[in-house]
């Protein structure tokens, strides 16, 4: 599959997807002017990864701060996750989060109990 | 604008009283007009590196930085224009950041459609009839069943204001017409929550 690499900017975050070297990850900023646009592809790519997923997926979400729109589409990508999920594939959501950001915390303890898909909440220092 | 004689002497005294009402109201940034994606980033990167000079708690940055993108958007995308007849632009409004010793005040100020009024009204009543679980169940049930509208908002703005900053929203509509009310929203952060 070709490989997702978008740099991150102050309003959308950096998403990497590829297969082969079996890194899934969205990090960063993420208040696009159009999430709809923004993400479409995203959630279109995972859509065809879900057919020949690898043994374990493990997908990282790595945000420092999404507004509510975004939330939405988050919770998008979790769906195709946990689709993935109850058609058997071997499914992990890595859920980082900066240590001293409760609301961080608290938006990936929402989205593990939305979701029916293994979940890993972590703490990182900040600098 | 200024015209002349009477005319400019009184507007240069509208600027004066204008200051001296920021002043009263502890107002650091006002803004009246088109709230687009770019004012939205300068309005927020610029205050951002003002609370990080002013070493404002991170927990405080945080929230204010959030509440004030969803306040923004909301504005940008709700607002009623009423210039009719032209391709859609960006809401106008009014949008005010204000400080005291203890709060942050983010207050938007836009034209909504009479119409809309009671239904706003219930649901803004709902959430501040909420208390922290009520908002985060209201939150779930909102995000799993509700669709992004083709303005790109989720319906979870005015919820996850209220959730973090764990004020009740404070509101007034102000009727212009029969066909247009203003409607103002003033989310407070609490400075020492952390």
């Amino acid at each position: 599959m070709e490989v997702i690499k978008i740099v991150g900017t102050d309003d959308t975050p950096s998403v990497t997807f590829d297969a082969a070297n079996e890194i899934f990850e969205v990090s960063g900023r993420s208040l696009p002017e159009d999430v709809a646009a923004f993400y479409e592809p995203i959630l279109e790519w995972l859509e065809r990864y879900s057919e020949e997923a690898i043994a374990k997926t493990v997908f990282n979400f790595k945000l420092v701060y999404f507004n509510t729109a975004s939330s939405k589409m988050l919770l998008d990508i979790l769906l195709k996750l946990e689709e993935m999920y109850e058609s058997g594939k071997d499914v992990l959501v890595r859920w980082h989060f900066p240590e001293d950001d409760e609301d961080m915390e608290e938006a990936g303890e929402e989205y593990a109990d939305i979701v029916e898909v293994p979940f890993e909440q972590i703490s990182y220092p900040m600098d | 604008m200024a015209g002349k004689g009477a005319d400019t002497k009184d507007f240069l005294d509208f600027v004066y009283s204008f200051h001296e009402s920021m002043e009263q109201h502890k107002v650091l940034l006002v803004y009246e007009g088109e709230i687009t994606h770019q004012i939205t980033k300068a309005f927020t990167s610029l205050t951002e590196n003002n609370m990080e000079v002013e070493e404002e708690a991170h927990s405080t940055q945080k929230k204010v930085f959030h509440v004030m993108v969803e306040c923004l958007q909301n504005v940008g995308k709700h607002a009623e224009n009423y210039r009719k007849n032209e391709s859609r632009k960006d809401g106008k409004g009014a949008f005010l950041l204000s400080r005291t010793e203890e709060d942050y005040f983010i207050t938007t100020g836009n034209k909504v459609n009479s119409e809309k009024v009671s239904e706003m009204v219930e649901v803004l009543e709902k959430i501040n009839s909420l208390d922290r679980d009520g908002l985060k169940k209201l939150y779930k049930l909102q995000i799993r069943e509700g669709r992004l509208s083709n303005k790109g908002g989720a319906g979870l703005g005015f919820i996850d204001i209220a959730k973090k900053t764990g004020n009740s929203l404070n509101y007034k509509f102000i009727p212009i017409n029969s066909d247009f009310s203003f409607f103002v929203l003033s989310c407070k952060i609490s400075r020492n929550n952390n």
